[in-house]
C-alpha cells in the first residue's frame, strides 16, 4: 500500500494504491489523519483508481476520515472506484455521505 | 455433498493473513475460470470472514482460522471458515447491518451484510467461548465449455 498525497488551492487528492483490508487501513488512516490534522485542506480527494480490493474495512475508512474533514470545517470525495468496489460503497449507502465520482 | 475438488489451510489470527487467506482461495478457484466479478465477490466475502475471525473472535487471544473450499457439482462453491475464538452471544444482532463490537478500531458492522449480498447463502454457528463457523456457497455461472 502507498498513498501519494498532492494538493494546490487547498484542494488535496490522496491517491491510493494496492489492497484496503483491516490489515492495511490503520496505515492509511494514520497517513491521512496526519496530514489532515496538519494541512487542514478544505476538500480532499481518496482516488480509488489504482486500489485493486476493498472490504468493508474501507468503508470504516472513509467514514472515519469524512467525519474528521468535517471536524475540520472540510469535505471528502471519493474518486475513482472500480466497479466492484462502487458496489460495496452503495451496499454502505455512501453515497449519502461522501460525494463519489 | 459430492466433493469435486477440495482445499484446507490453516492460518493464524495475524491481518497479514487477511489477503493471505483471499489470494489462496483465489489461486484454487481459478480452475473454476470464475468471472472477474465471480471472484472478486468471494475475494471479499472470504476476506471479510477472516477479519471478523480475527478482530472479534479472538479479540482477546490468538488462535487458529482453519479455512475449506469446496468445489461442488453444478459450479457451486462451498467455503467455510472456522474459529475458535470467544463466539458470538447474538447472532441475529450481530449479522444487523452496522452493528459493530469494535466501533473505535473503526468497524463499519458491514462484514455480514457483505457476505450476504456477495454470496448465494450465508449460514453462520457460533457458541460462546467456543468459537465461530462461517459457512458460504455462491454459485458461479455456466459459460464456456465448463
Amino acid at each position: 500500500m502507498t498513498i501519494d498525497i498532492k494538493s494546490a488551492d487547498g484542494h488535496a487528492v490522496a491517491f491510493l494504491n494496492g489492497e484496503i483490508d483491516h490489515h492495511n487501513a490503520q496505515e492509511i488512516r494514520t497517513t491521512l489523519d496526519k496530514y489532515i490534522i496538519t494541512v487542514q485542506p478544505s476538500e480532499l480527494t481518496m482516488d480509488f483508481g489504482n486500489i485493486t480490493f476493498m472490504d468493508s474495512s474501507g468503508i470504516g475508512l472513509i467514514m472515519g476520515r469524512s467525519r474528521l474533514m468535517r471536524e475540520c470545517g472540510g469535505s471528502l470525495e471519493v474518486r475513482n472506484p472500480q466497479p466492484y468496489i462502487r458496489r460495496v460503497l452503495k451496499l454502505a449507502g455512501m453515497e449519502r455521505l461522501v460525494k463519489i465520482t | 455433498m459430492e466433493i469435486l475438488n477440495e482445499i484446507k489451510f490453516t492460518v493464524p489470527s495475524l491481518s497479514v493473513n487477511e489477503s493471505t487467506s483471499r489470494a489462496v482461495v483465489s489461486s484454487f478457484l481459478t480452475q473454476t475460470d470464475p468471472t472477474v466479478e465471480e471472484l472478486s465477490d468471494i475475494r471479499t466475502a472470504v476476506s471479510e470472514a477472516v477479519t471478523n475471525a480475527i478482530v472479534h473472535g479472538y479479540r482477546h487471544s490468538k488462535g487458529n482460522i482453519e479455512i475449506t473450499v469446496r468445489l461442488l457439482p453444478k459450479r457451486e462453491i462451498y467455503i467455510k471458515i472456522r474459529d475458535k475464538g470467544c463466539g458470538i452471544p447474538d447472532i441475529k444482532k450481530a449479522m444487523q447491518p452496522l452493528f459493530t463490537t469494535a466501533p473505535e478500531e473503526e468497524r463499519s458492522g458491514l462484514g455480514f451484510s457483505v457476505m450476504e449480498s456477495f454470496m448465494d447463502k450465508l449460514t453462520v454457528k457460533s457458541t460462546v467461548n467456543q468459537g465461530t463457523t462461517v459457512i458460504m456457497r455462491k454459485r458461479l455461472a455456466v459459460h464456456g465449455n465448463c
